[in-house]
């Protein structure tokens, strides 16, 4: 199996990663909220339209989801990463509607060897996604867990 | 009747269970969170996690499932104060969402909401902002996700 491109050790602070970009769909869209937030603004164009969100507009849940596939594809899918323990904070900026092109990137925030697994780092990183106005509409904030290239199973 | 009445600020509200089966589990995951502890029983074997998992992005969406299934405050208890019935909005964002124990294939997690407080919004004049606390428990009780999310409401 090949190295991981994406090594604890390839994190520096400061640096600055771009993750790609993702079309939002309206089918998207209806089908994440049908399983899982099946509220009229995330289902239907007219009630979008009428709320405060001015159009069929993705469940925030969907908005971190696709920023997810963004970070695997862009990152994650060939790094060493092993898992994270949670998401300091996350803030839905602005609506994310039907038809919407996003754009992913993240900042690293800091890093450091965890005291109780040495093989083991944490990165600390600082996302955003941007849509085609150029309009932030999702931030977050989270650590990461990745091993360190010298570790025997980041081969 | 008051807006603390209304929103049950302190009351864990209990809002049912859900099983996540491999298919869910690999499903969700193709679309969202590709990894491959969340894909394949035989390459979650050999990672940190030993065994196939939900994506902690599952786990946290069908936390919001079963809250509107539940349904938000309105539907439970007819408001009865003075001005207009207060109106959900969207949600401005999340805090300290954490993912404590693995969610292996075939779990059946509970999960529960509270209602910590209300504040007025200076920017938006008539709206609120309220904090529901979301946490998920697996079938031998342990703690296995929480966090603190934010949603609007118009209210007087």
């Amino acid at each position: 199996m090949p190295a991981s491109k994406w090594a604890f050790e390839d994190f520096v602070a400061g640096a600055s990663i771009d993750l790609g970009t993702r079309k939002v769909t309206a089918e998207e869209i209806m089908a994440f909220a049908s399983e899982f937030d099946p509220q009229p603004m995330h289902l239907d164009e007219a009630a979008g339209k009428a709320s405060i969100l001015g159009g069929l507009s993705a469940s925030g849940w969907h908005t971190c989801a696709m920023f997810m596939r963004l970070l695997c594809d862009g990152m994650l899918l060939d790094s060493t990463c092993q898992g994270a323990p949670g998401i300091d904070y996350v803030k839905w900026k602005h609506p994310v509607l039907a038809g919407d092109k996003l754009t992913a990137r993240l900042k690293i925030i800091a890093t450091r060897i965890s005291r109780s697994r040495p093989a083991l780092g944490l990165v600390t990183l600082h996302s955003e996604m941007l849509n085609q106005h150029g309009v932030s509409v999702f931030e977050q904030e989270n650590t990461i867990m990745f091993l360190k290239r010298d570790s025997g199973a980041a081969a | 009747m008051t807006l603390d009445e209304y929103f049950a600020i302190g009351r864990t509200i209990d809002l049912g269970s859900y099983t996540f089966d491999a298919d869910a589990i690999k499903a969700f995951a193709r679309r969202y969170d590709p990894q491959p502890f969340h894909l394949d029983e035989h390459a979650a074997a050999g990672s940190v996690f030993k065994k196939l998992c939900a994506s902690g992005w599952h786990t946290a969406a069908v936390w919001m499932k079963l809250n509107i299934a539940t349904g938000l405050a309105g539907s439970i208890v007819e408001w009865d104060g003075p001005g207009p019935r207060p109106v959900f909005g969207p949600s401005p964002g999340l805090r300290n969402l954490k993912w404590l124990k693995p969610v292996y294939a075939g779990e059946t997690v509970s999960y529960t909401r509270k209602a910590l407080n209300h504040r007025a919004l200076s920017k938006r004049p008539g709206w609120r902002v309220l904090t529901v606390s979301g946490e998920a428990f697996d079938s031998t009780g342990d703690k296995v996700m929480q966090f603190d999310s934010g949603v609007l409401v118009e209210a007087e």
